[in-house]
Order: C-alpha cells, then sequence, then structure tokens
C-alpha cells in the first residue's frame, strides 16, 4: 500500500494478514481465546441439563443418556483437555491483569499469584468431585 | 596466528520510497566479532558496503530507544542484541512491525508522539507549592507502584508487539497507557481526571485484549500489559461512579 502525492510514495504500512501465525507468542494467544470457546461449550451442555430437569424426570434421563454416548465422552475429553490448557494460560497472563498488591511492605510476586490461582482450582475441583461422590453415596 | 575472519549474512528489508512500491529485501555479508552487536553489524554495512542504508540509532548502549527493530522477527533494541547469538544466520531484520515504514528501517513515529502528548507525561501538582513547602515525599511503597512504568525510553518495541495497534492504529497503545499510568499512579500528581477521558475510550485501555507481548519485548521491563490491564479496572470503577457523582468522574 502506498499513498502521498502522485510520484512520489508515502510510507509503506505492511499487511496484518496473518498476523497470529508470524510469532509462537501469537499463537499461544490464540490457543488461550479459542480454548475458550470450549468454556462455552460446556456451559451450553450443562444449561441444556437444567432445561431438561425442569421438562421432568424422562427428559433428564434422556439427557443423562446422551452425556454417556461415545460421541459426548469425547468431546468431554476435548472440552477437559481445552478446560486444563485454557486454565493454564489464563493464570499464565492473571498476574498482569491484577492491581500490584502488597504483601507487609512487598510487592506479591507474578508466581505466587499463578499458585494461587492452581490452588484455588485445585481446591475446587476436589470439593466437585467429594460432593459428586458423598451425592453417589 | 590472527582468527580467520568469520562472517554472518544479514537480510535486510529495505524500503526506499523514490525507487520501490513496496519493499524488499537486500541480503549482506559482513565479518563480525564475539562483541559485535547488530547495530554495530548494520553500521559495517553504512561505512563499508552500501551508504544508503538508514537506520536510527544514538546512545548504542539500550537508553535512548532509537535502534528498535525487528530481529529475526522478534522487536528488539539492535543494540544489545548480539550477532553471536544469532549464528550461524542469516539475521533478518526489518523495520519494527506495525508500524508505517518511512524509510529501510526507520519507521513513522507522528502517531506515537501524538499520543504521548496527549496524555499529558508530566506530574500535574494537586495545588500550587512553594518551595518553602519542601519536597514531595514518597513511601517506598507510594515509589514501588510506578518506579516500573517510569522507566520507559519510548522505544516502541511494545508498539511492535502489539496485533491490537497492528490492526487499530487508532489504539492508544502499550508504551504510552503504560506511561499515562505511571503518573495517574503517583502519589505527587493531581491530573488523573484530565487523562481518564484517553484511558477510558475505546482506543484507550479496551483496546486490550492482555495478549501480554508487550510486557515480554519491554527492555527495560515496564510491564505495560499490567499497566494497561490495571486501568481497565480502574475506567469500569471510573464508569460506575459517574452515576454517584453527578458531574461524572472524569471532570
Amino acid at each position: 500500500m502506498s499513498h502521498g502525492r502522485p510520484g512520489t510514495r508515502g510510507p509503506y504500512v505492511r499487511p496484518m494478514r496473518g498476523w497470529w501465525r508470524r510469532d509462537p507468542f501469537f499463537v499461544r494467544y490464540m490457543v488461550r481465546e479459542a480454548t475458550a470457546l470450549a468454556v462455552l461449550v460446556y456451559a451450553i451442555v450443562l444449561t441444556v441439563g437444567v432445561v431438561r430437569l425442569a421438562q421432568g424426570e424422562a427428559a433428564f434421563d434422556g439427557w443423562l443418556r446422551a452425556l454417556r454416548s461415545p460421541a459426548s465422552l469425547l468431546l468431554h475429553a476435548v472440552l477437559l483437555l481445552s478446560m486444563v490448557v485454557h486454565a493454564h494460560s489464563w493464570f499464565e497472563i492473571m498476574p498482569k491483569t491484577m492491581p500490584i498488591i502488597f504483601v507487609g511492605g512487598r510487592r506479591l510476586a507474578a508466581r505466587t499469584i499463578q499458585r494461587a490461582g492452581w490452588a484455588a482450582t485445585v481446591a475446587v475441583t476436589v470439593v466437585v468431585f467429594a460432593l459428586a461422590l458423598w451425592a453417589r453415596g | 596466528m590472527p582468527e580467520a575472519v568469520k562472517s554472518v549474512e544479514l537480510e535486510v528489508l529495505r524500503y526506499r520510497p523514490e525507487q520501490e512500491d513496496a519493499p524488499v529485501w537486500q541480503r549482506y555479508r559482513v565479518p563480525y566479532s564475539h562483541d559485535m552487536s547488530v547495530l554495530q553489524a548494520l553500521q559495517h554495512v553504512k561505512d563499508e558496503l552500501d551508504g544508503s542504508l538508514s537506520f536510527r540509532w544514538s546512545c548504542r548502549m539500550a537508553i535512548c530507544g532509537s535502534c528498535g527493530m525487528m530481529i529475526n522477527g522478534k522487536p528488539a533494541l539492535s543494540c544489545e542484541t548480539f550477532v553471536r547469538d544469532l549464528l550461524p544466520g542469516p539475521v533478518r531484520i526489518e523495520a519494527l512491525a506495525h508500524l508505517p515504514i518511512e524509510r529501510d528501517l526507520i519507521v513513522s513515529v507522528d502517531g506515537f508522539v501524538k499520543k504521548l502528548e496527549g496524555i499529558k507525561p508530566y506530574l500535574i501538582p494537586k495545588e500550587p507549592r512553594t518551595l518553602a513547602q519542601g519536597e514531595y515525599l514518597q513511601t517506598p511503597e507510594q515509589l514501588e507502584r510506578i518506579e516500573s512504568f517510569s522507566s520507559c525510553i519510548n522505544c516502541m518495541l511494545c508498539y511492535a508487539a502489539c496485533p491490537q495497534f497492528g490492526l487499530n492504529p487508532d489504539f492508544i497503545g502499550p508504551g504510552v497507557l503504560a506511561l499515562l499510568h505511571r503518573y495517574n499512579d503517583d502519589s505527587r500528581d493531581g491530573g488523573r481526571a484530565q487523562r481518564m477521558e484517553v484511558l477510558n475510550a475505546e482506543e484507550g485501555v479496551w483496546s486490550c485484549t492482555a495478549v501480554g507481548y508487550c510486557s515480554e519485548v519491554c527492555p527495560k521491563h515496564v510491564d505495560p500489559a499490567n499497566a494497561v490491564n490495571q486501568n481497565k479496572v480502574n475506567s469500569a470503577k471510573d464508569y460506575f461512579l459517574r452515576f454517584l457523582q453527578p458531574k461524572g468522574a472524569t471532570r
């Protein structure tokens, strides 16, 4: 692209097409953004479950059967993997998204914030599994 | 016995507006030594091989911020990037990404300077103060809040690292927003309200999607991504505060 007076060329603006393939850092960023869709898909699956529950026992049992189908198991394996990747990439950027935190007059290290994120993830996962096991009796 | 002279190939993206419509790659072979920076390699080209090659430089010690360029696809200061780390080559050198090329490795800085002026990058005192009142005092914590952001040398590597700026050149961008934060968050400053308008605009912090590469490439560890994203919170607070304050929080 060039502009300016006829016979002269102005500054050259390079095209942005395919920008995200130019650096591995951008590819990782796009993976973080893309795996956010897995979170959305999973939210939709759960919402459908709530709707089916409201429709009665038969409808809910049908939803449970659908969840156990091979296609659903494959989908959930992909969703789980995507969620783990998304969590990792999100915790990586998390310290940059937060105000500076001072503890005892010292700035809290980025690594500490990332570890806190993972600790919370593990804690919530354990609680959910414990509740699920308890509910099954 | 003297060591045989080793050489490395440079591939430089050239743009001479009077000569070509679009940039072209040109190769040069230059001798190098262990302590040679990419800037010195380019200076060798200019002095010995091709005087028409244009690039900016000044201090040669990573403080003036003039010699930023894409080196093997990454934004870097050419004075602190060493040829020995890029062997066996070729070393690909291009003008800073996302910025218009004026000539060869020289980019247009007009937009950046205009944005920089727009944020009033200086301390605006809360109230007039006489010399007799003495100096402003800051606690170590107050200093730490702004210290890293005040290290910016305006080299624009973060702009070359920011795809959102590349896609939308109106985005104020990481470096200028980091400086905006540096003044807004300074305990001595009273100019916050004057800067919030820039910050709150769509071209302000809200054009950032937290790619985070700006902070990776910054040669001064300014962490612009943190400055920008802290201010998404501040901008949201400012937005909701206007419902509580009759005249709004920005004015």
